[in-house]
């Protein structure tokens, strides 16, 4: 498998390391007391055999966080992008 | 004894008549309108569940629904060990539980699943290592289970051909299970539709549910490309696709799905004997009946349904397998495959209810699923029989996550890709 990295072009993904589901948003309570909510976010996964967003490292290359969009069933890239973009987006939006 | 008992006797009789004797193992069901328990899932686990509800909770009218053929997903698709030298009090009973039922199986099953007690042993590399395989065997033995801490010079004699002299990770012992070993896999999965056929379960192949019907907040029936079944109870053991089932009941797991890949090598003579694992990585090794050697490491470490892996996981493996033993530096892979994990958030597998009245849920065996065989579907038996948990599964529930009750076997919490 080789991820399109915003930065540096084509790679290898022995350069990544992967962190998970991207579409997953900390709750914003500061989790002094466990919530449904908490819960959700750190175990459940939609788990999802199709397109699904996740985040990668690029630690061997440009050391960007990238938000890729991946085929869990083929393993087809779909779509880069930095994830500090993402973010802004989100926040924007 | 019925006529289509395995014994020496009909095999001397079908020796005689020219083989000509021999009838189907199971029945090719067709679905019929409603079953008292429907399982979903035609694997190991699924199958084991379906005999031990037939043969011990007397349950009748039973079916397995399958999405392709019986045998091919995940138990056609491991490394075929058997152990139980785990450390947490939720998984220790679980797995001595299993280990005792792999010892009687052949004889439950009436079925050659080629069950050896050939020794699993887990080598260890450094100080702190060894104080930690010291504690897991303190922990099996405490709880009745063998387990033997040998030192170098044990290990030595035992495997003279390992790298004693490697100066990273140099062999100071190993924590053997002697009862460990490894079964046939697709004899596990034959065997057990057998008998389990044999007790009337309906094995129902080319069979994919489509959909789960849910009346009042009860789980009554399942769509299937083979038409609707309604059901009084619904098992779910569907290993890595249990996410994308349980979805279509409104579910959510705490499981991603990852891939873990296998290796088997050309067959060579005899020279390991039973099973090694390599401490200072993810590495175990055996060598099949033909000779060839059956080897594995990490999952590819990404959410995938893809049932193959990448080329850094297979570098990796034989990496650690060279540092383990150089002497396999010239030995050809012959195949490799891989395997869809249901990976749980702590690496321990979920036998419970669901919220869902009449909807139970056997899932997130992340490396693990083919040791538990036969106790995963005696537990889960137990569970669907009687709505309670196996005493020795109480501690495998599906909301141990919410309350911070997790079995965390690995001690890597919530990142199934650690696991």
């Amino acid at each position: 498998m080789r991820i399109p990295c915003v930065c540096c072009g084509d790679r290898g993904v022995d350069e990544f390391s992967y962190l998970g589901d991207a579409t997953r948003h900390r709750p914003t309570d500061g989790g002094a007391v466990p919530t449904a909510a908490w819960s959700d976010y750190v175990y459940l996964r939609d788990n999802p055999a199709g397109p699904h967003k996740e985040l990668w490292y690029h630690g061997s290359g440009c050391r960007s966080w990238l938000v890729v969009t991946r085929d869990t069933r083929t393993h087809a890239i779909l779509g880069v992008a930095l994830a500090r973009d993402v973010a802004l987006a989100r926040d924007a939006s | 004894m019925s006529a289509d008992r395995y014994s020496v006797f009909s095999l001397l009789r079908e020796a005689l008549r020219g083989q000509t004797g021999w009838k189907p193992a199971w029945r090719d069901a067709a679905p019929q309108s409603a079953y008292d328990i429907i399982i979903v899932g035609g694997g190991g686990h699924g199958l084991a569940t379906a005999f031990y509800l037939a043969s011990r909770y007397g349950a009748k009218k039973v079916a397995v629904v399958e999405r392709g053929w019986i045998g091919g997903g995940n138990v056609g698709r491991n490394t075929t060990i058997i152990r139980s030298n785990y450390l947490l009090p939720g998984n220790v009973p679980f797995y001595e539980q299993s280990m005792q039922l792999w010892e009687g199986l052949e004889q439950d099953i009436n079925y050659n699943a080629m069950v050896s007690q050939r020794g699993v042993l887990n080598l260890f590399h450094s100080d702190a290592q060894r104080n930690a395989y010291v504690r897991r065997g303190n922990s099996m033995r405490l709880q009745g289970i063998d387990a033997e801490l040998l030192d170098q010079t044990a290990v030595r004699a035992m495997l003279p051909f390992l790298d004693y002299a490697n100066a990273r990770f140099p062999i100071l012992g190993g924590l053997l299970q002697k009862r460990g070993g490894t079964a046939r896999h697709d004899a596990v999965a034959w065997g057990y539709a057998r008998a389990a056929d044999r007790l009337g379960v309906d094995i129902i192949q080319n069979c994919e549910v489509t959909g789960i019907t849910i009346e009042q907040g009860r789980a009554v029936g399942i769509d299937t490309t083979r038409g609707a079944i309604r059901a009084g109870k619904i098992g779910l053991a569907c290993a890595g696709n249990s996410s994308r089932v349980a979805a279509l009941a409104g579910l959510r797991l705490p499981i991603e799905s990852h891939v873990l890949q296998a290796f088997v090598s050309e067959g060579l003579k005899p020279f390991i004997d039973g099973v090694i694992t390599f401490g200072a990585g993810h590495f175990y090794i055996s060598q099949s009946d033909k000779g060839g050697l059956v080897f594995g490491g990490d999952i590819d470490g990404y959410n995938s349904y893809a049932s193959r892996g990448n080329m850094p996981v297979i570098e990796d493996v034989c990496e650690s397998g060279m540092a383990l033993m150089p002497r396999i530096g010239r030995v050809r892979m012959l195949r490799h495959w891989g395997g869809v994990m249901d990976m749980s958030m702590d690496g321990s597998p979920i036998i419970d209810r669901t919220p869902i009245d009449g909807l139970y849920l056997n899932a997130g065996w992340c490396y693990g699923g083919f040791k538990a065989t036969p106790a995963s579907g005696l537990c889960f038996a137990h569970l669907l029989a009687r709505d309670e948990p196996h005493p020795v599964g109480t501690l495998l529930r599906l909301d141990r996550f919410a309350r911070g009750a997790v079995v965390d076997e690995k001690g890597v919490g919530a990142q199934p890709n650690l696991h």
